[in-house]
Order: structure tokens, then C-alpha cells, then sequence
């Protein structure tokens, strides 16, 4: 079973995502903001990230640089998951490291699609 | 609804368009009148099917566009595209090097999607620059359909199903809370509204069709009557791709099935070179 990290400060939004990453046989585990992600990384390596922008104590950007920063292990996917929705964001965050991009409101379509676009779906 | 309606709105429908409208539908049909009730100002369902009685052309033509079926997304059945582009196209380069010309058609593509994905796929191969010739032709019963594809305008909601991020920030431009494809794109294609029950040809000679998740709402002698009007404009050495769930087994001997990837039929021939390398 994959195991996908949810980093979003608004726990609804976690809670929705997690249930519909379960629903597509994910394991899911959550994070509330950039700080606490890079230290459940550091424990344990998730297969994908769902990742916000703007969060307190670590931004969503600042956790990617910094999670691709690290030099040992494996790399997880990184897909952001945000409400910002303009060119020169998504430009930064793919320049970052992200592997994808799903700007919010997004429903399960979305997620599967985005998913299936990393091969963690078939 | 009832039952008499029902038939009547069925049998209108499928003379008009080949679809045909299962009696276990008969709630979603009503759902989907209910804007066209609004729109020409009739009291209710009833009420509208008994004005379609006198022959009402412009509303008959507009229950049929609210019936159809238009759900599409950007490299919808992502393989289909990736064997198009793997298997198809590497082959018809050979087959028309004399030439350098192609011509494809989408016979049913909905707002555009299909389409655009393609244009996407043959822009990133360069083929206009090594002197390549390209058509691509996209039609659809559904004018309104047309018109949004002419339009190449799409919901935020809509660029996120199918199509990669890195393709979106290239090939669009954002407009609001919507993103436009660009002009290059939009130009490589010439949408038209065309009836796939009606003659096809005006279309000339085709190098590739994609017909995908179209017959599978037609009833046996529909879909019979479509595939021969697709034999007669596609090449004999062209290609046909309908979804990877349709079969058209027991339908045609015009076309023979590509055991290697579902959805893909050829004219019946030997295998060409390219095609032989695939099946090992």
C-alpha cells in the first residue's frame, strides 16, 4: 500500500483528502504545516505529498526546497495542492521540485487524474 | 414522463442521431429537457414533448444536443494517446514520407478536448518545421459543443483532468478563472457540427480517425452504418481508434483489431514493418 503525506493547515482539508486518498487504497498520514512535514519525513518517507502553499512555521515552498535539499534516501512525489491557481506559482513550484500541481477546489476526479499523472495510479 | 412521451422523445432522438435512449434513462432524459423547457418557455416536460409532436425543427434540434452525451477530458484513456503516438503515428510518418502529409479526423469531440490533446501531441513532435502537412479535423453533433471547442476556453475544473501540469502552463494561457489553449493550437484545427448518421464525405481521405466512446450509444445498425462510413474515408492502410472497453467484434470486417493495444483497428493488411517490431 502506498503511503501519501497530507500537508495542509485546514484540518477539513486534510480530513477530506485523507478519506479520498483512502478510498484509492492509499495509506495516509497528515501534517499541519511545513515544520511538522519535514519531521515525519525525517522519520519516515512517504511515496507522495499532497502539499499547501501557505501554511504557518514552514510554507509549502519553503518544505520543498527543503525536503529536495536533503541528500540521502528517496525522493517522494510532491504534488501542491493550493489556491494558488497562477502561472508564476505553479512556474515556482515546479522549478522547486513538484512533481504536479492541483489547484484547489479539486474533487476525487482530480486527485485520481493528478495521481495517475505520477504512476502512483493505474 | 410518460410512457408514450418517453417512446416518442426515444424514437425523435434516434432518428436524429443514432442514440439511443434506454426506458431506465427516462429520469436522466427528463433532467436534461429541463433546460430546454426553460429555455423555449414551455410550462413543463409534457408540454414540450407535445410541441416536438408538430415538428418543431429548431427545438428538435435542441433536445437532441441537451441529450447528448458530452463528458470528455483532456488525454482521456491516457494510453490510447500514448499508443497513437507510439505505435500509430511513428508508422504513418514512414507510410506518407513521400508526401509529408496527414490528415485525422475526431468524429465526435464533444467541447474540444480529444482534439486539442492531439494538436498537443503533434506540436511536440515538430512536424510542421521538418515540412509536415497536418489536418486535423473535429466534429460534433452538438453546435453548442463546436462552438466551445472553436472557443478553446476551459474551466479551471476541466484542465486538471487528464492533462499534466507542465502541458498546461505550455500550451494555455489563463484567463480569470479559465484557461485558454493557444492560438497555434486552436489553429491547427478546424471543428465542424456534423451528424455521424449523415454522408462523411466531405471529409476526403483520412490517415487516422479517433471515434472513441461514440458507439457505445448506438444501437447495433447505428454503429454498423457509422463504422462503414468511417471505411470509406480512412485509408486502407489508415488506422481507427474507438475506447479501449469497445469492441467492434461481430460489427465489421472493414476493420481488424490490434491485438497489442485495445481500441486500435486497422484496415485488414499484412502488418507493416513498425507494427511487426511492436507485437514481439
Amino acid at each position: 500500500m502506498k503511503h501519501c503525506l497530507v500537508v495542509d493547515n485546514s484540518r477539513v482539508l486534510r480530513k477530506v483528502t485523507c478519506r479520498i486518498l483512502e478510498d484509492l487504497a492509499f495509506a495516509t498520514e497528515e501534517a499541519e504545516d511545513g515544520a511538522a512535514a519535514l519531521s515525519q519525513c525525517r522519520r519516515r518517507m512517504p511515496d507522495v505529498i499532497l502539499l499547501d502553499w501557505h501554511m504557518p512555521n514552514m510554507s509549502g515552498i519553503e518544505f520543498l526546497r527543503a525536503l529536495r535539499g536533503e541528500a540521502q534516501g528517496r525522493q517522494p512525489v510532491v504534488l501542491f495542492c493550493t489556491t494558488e491557481n497562477d502561472v508564476a506559482h505553479i512556474t515556482e513550484a515546479l522549478g522547486a521540485g513538484a512533481d504536479e500541481y492541483i489547484m484547489k477546489p479539486f474533487d476525487r476526479s482530480i486527485i485520481e487524474s493528478k495521481l495517475s499523472e505520477v504512476g502512483l495510479l493505474s | 414522463m410518460i410512457l408514450a412521451d418517453f417512446k416518442f422523445l426515444a424514437e425523435v432522438l434516434r432518428r436524429r442521431s443514432g442514440l439511443v435512449l434506454p426506458q431506465h434513462k427516462s429520469h436522466l432524459a427528463e433532467n436534461r429537457l429541463l433546460p430546454v423547457v426553460r429555455r423555449f418557455g414551455f410550462k413543463d416536460v409534457p408540454a414540450l414533448i407535445a410541441e416536438l409532436r408538430h415538428g418543431h425543427e429548431a427545438l428538435a434540434e435542441a433536445v437532441t444536443e441537451a441529450m447528448t452525451t458530452n463528458d470528455s477530458a483532456f488525454f482521456r484513456d491516457r494510453k490510447t494517446f500514448e499508443e497513437f503516438r507510439d505505435i500509430v503515428l511513428p508508422e504513418l510518418l514512414m507510410l506518407r514520407a513521400a508526401t509529408k502529409r496527414l490528415r485525422l479526423w475526431c468524429a465526435a469531440c464533444a467541447a474540444g478536448q480529444e482534439a486539442y490533446s492531439l494538436a498537443m501531441l503533434l506540436d511536440e513532435a515538430k512536424l510542421a518545421a521538418q515540412g509536415w502537412s497536418i489536418e486535423l479535423i473535429a466534429s460534433d453533433i452538438n453546435s453548442q459543443m463546436v462552438g466551445r471547442a472553436q472557443e478553446g476556453l476551459y474551466s479551471q475544473f476541466e484542465v486538471q483532468r487528464g492533462l499534466p501540469i507542465r502541458k498546461l502552463v505550455a500550451n494555455f494561457t489563463q484567463e480569470g478563472t479559465h484557461w485558454r489553449i493557444r492560438k497555434e493550437l486552436r489553429d491547427m484545427v478546424s471543428f465542424r457540427i456534423f451528424n455521424l448518421l449523415d454522408s462523411p464525405h466531405w471529409l476526403g481521405e483520412l490517415d487516422v480517425v479517433f471515434c472513441r466512446n461514440v458507439l457505445m450509444y448506438f444501437d447495433q445498425k447505428t454503429r454498423r452504418q457509422v463504422l462503414k462510413s468511417i471505411a470509406r474515408v480512412l485509408k486502407p492502410d489508415g488506422s481507427l481508434l474507438v475506447g479501449p472497453m469497445e469492441s467492434l467484434a461481430s460489427l465489421t470486417e472493414d476493420f481488424v483489431p490490434f491485438e497489442h493495444a485495445p481500441g486500435l483497428y486497422f484496415r485488414p493488411r499484412p502488418p507493416l514493418p513498425l507494427l511487426r517490431r511492436a507485437m514481439r
